[in-house]
């Protein structure tokens, strides 16, 4: 009994560690944002402010300079996403339904993109970019953006449309529609539950991306949120309290899209992750 | 199958085929724009001499190759990359294994310890990478003060290109762990619970019904984040390039960032897409083997 307690008790403080080191370095970010940089300076990185400064993140949401990354990422996801969403509804529909010749062909070259790392693409990408006179535009991203995400999506809407009961295209078929009717107006509606969970899951990726985000673009009327966090540390280099009022804002969406969609994120991450 | 199609019937998979063409049409565009065909142009690159800027590249054969083959700046950063992917399968899994069987254990009781522990993974690489840049500062950051408390100095964990590495591993780890618990969680759920009351009624001990049934269930589990934790280390870029930029003296230099240093910072377009390339070979190899290995062992067993 005396052992079992003990042994309870040993897990607790673990787990309550865990918790300290998951949860601290948010403290510190949030708790930063509300100092002044010479409060911080004096009253040392521990202490809390003595009055909740908000000037920080007026300031941010007042400049345009920082508005013109938000609304640039604002662009630039649900564009992508939309595309993405059409693009693999479109190329699932074959693989869940139909038969033919190169079907196993026609997946595993979809699915093949899953295995490439996105940055043995980058220069070429840049390069096409250019010549397309597209570079240092958001536009640039979207191409990219959507093609790496293709093939999760197809993955799971694949797994998704197959699941659809047979009788229901049957139906329609003898109810005449052609293949296009039947998929926009049987196979779609159902697959909604899959497409959820793909919009919270490419949204958060496309929403952080870096890497192709700093290749591709240059100017800063032209670049994403993540990117503004690189190029306003040039300015406010030592502005500690500054930075992490950005970085605060920056992951506000990634929360709340937590919190909305916290099963279907999971999910998502979880097939993304199986791909394998 | 039937043996002799019909005129009707072979016209009917022709106009199948065609559809299913049609559908998939989008989607092969953009993966053959973005995808394909940038690794072959790369490849391609990789043969030439080339900064970039010259409107024709000069062809060079195998020079880039024979190059890439004596750096020993690549292979230190493949030395790093090796070290991030043992480190990380050593600190990730045993963690978000126990985290993920307590939560199990516990059902709903834990939820809020749930949301707190999944906290890490929402942030993005980027600002991971700049809070703990300034968390980690010698003067302003949070180390430092921890130390003093203790009657020690400053700290500068990301400056000494001793610490660097492991201070940015440890800060992969804090990142990735959620991950990995809530997919050995998602994993434990899937196992019925009759099969836990079924060991315990023949006798077994919470201790034996983890190791003789758990783990054997959740081996396709197991083997899948293994091979996601390895394959992620390899190509390992945004946190350790805003953390470190690869430094101090190539310290956590990674084959990405090196990479990415040598054509869009050097402009040495064409030797940077051999680093590419040859990230891609490692990459697609150790992937190859990884499931050839492991499903046969799986049969095995």
């Amino acid at each position: 009994m005396m052992k079992k307690i003990l042994f309870r008790t040993l897990i607790g403080i673990l787990c309550v560690i865990w918790l300290v080191i998951c949860v601290f370095p948010f403290l510190f970010m949030v708790i930063t944002t509300f100092k002044t940089h010479t409060e911080m300076m004096s009253l040392g990185v521990f202490a809390l402010p003595r009055t909740f400064h908000f000037d920080n993140y007026v300031t941010l949401i007042q400049s345009s300079r920082f508005l013109r990354y938000v609304l640039n990422s604002m662009t630039v996801v649900p564009i992508s996403l939309l595309l993405i969403l059409a693009t693999s509804s479109m190329a699932s529909y074959p693989l869940a339904r139909l038969k033919y010749r190169f079907h196993g062909l026609n997946y595993s070259v979809i699915l093949a993109g899953m295995a490439i790392p996105i940055h043995v693409t980058l220069i070429p990408v840049f390069l096409m970019t250019k010549r397309l006179g597209l570079y240092d535009s958001i536009w640039a991203l979207v191409g990219p953006y959507v093609a790496f995400n293709i093939p999760l999506s197809v993955f799971i809407l694949t797994g998704f449309m197959t699941g659809i009961p047979h009788y229901l295209e049957e139906a329609a078929e003898i109810d005449g529609c052609g293949r296009t009717r039947t998929f926009l107006s049987v196979i779609l509606p159902l697959a909604i539950p899959g497409m959820a969970t793909l919009s919270i899951y490419n949204s958060v990726i496309m929403w952080n991306e870096f890497s192709f985000a700093l290749v591709l673009t240059q100017s800063e009327a032209n670049r994403t949120l993540p990117m503004a966090m690189w190029d306003y540390k040039g300015r406010y280099t030592s502005n500690t309290p500054m930075i992490m009022t950005i970085l605060t804002l920056s992951a506000i969406p990634m929360i709340v899209a937590f919190f909305i969609g916290q099963d279907k994120l999971i999910k998502g991450m979880i097939a993304g992750a199986v791909k394998g | 199958m039937i043996q002799n199609p019909s005129l009707l019937g072979r016209r009917k998979k022709r106009e199948i085929a065609r559809t299913a063409l049609l559908f998939s049409l989008p989607a092969l565009f953009f993966i053959v724009v973005f995808i394909f065909y940038p690794i072959v142009n790369s490849f391609w690159i990789s043969l030439h001499s080339w900064k970039g800027i010259e409107p024709t590249m000069k062809w060079a054969g195998l020079a880039n190759w024979a190059k890439l083959i004596k750096d020993k700046s690549f292979f230190n950063a493949l030395k790093n990359n090796l070290k991030i992917v043992i480190l990380s399968l050593l600190i990730q899994m045993p963690i978000g294994m126990a985290l993920a069987t307590l939560l199990d254990a516990t059902g709903k009781k834990m939820n809020a310890f749930k949301i707190a522990w999944f906290l890490p993974y929402l942030m993005s690489s980027v600002a991971i990478g700049y809070l703990f840049r300034y968390a980690f500062d010698p003067i302003f950051g949070i180390i430092t003060p921890i130390s003093k408390l203790f009657g020690g100095g400053a700290v500068d964990l990301l400056g000494s290109s001793t610490n660097a590495l492991y201070t940015v591993i440890s800060v992969i780890c804090w990142q990735y762990t959620p991950f990995y618990m809530v997919y050995y969680l998602a994993g434990l759920s899937s196992i019925p619970t009759d099969l836990y009351e079924a060991a315990i009624i023949d006798g077994a001990k919470r201790r034996q019904y983890f190791f003789r049934i758990v783990i054997p269930l959740l081996f396709p589990t197991i083997r899948n984040a293994c091979i996601l934790s390895i394959v992620g280390s390899l190509k390992y870029f945004d946190l350790i390039f805003v953390m470190t930029e690869g430094g101090p003296f190539g310290s956590t230099e990674l084959m990405a960032t090196y990479m990415y240093k040598n054509a869009f910072q050097s402009m040495k377009m064409s030797y940077g897409s051999t680093i590419a390339m040859g990230m891609f070979f490692i990459i697609t190899t150790v992937s190859i083997l990884l499931l050839f290995v492991l499903t046969r062992k799986e049969k095995d067993a």
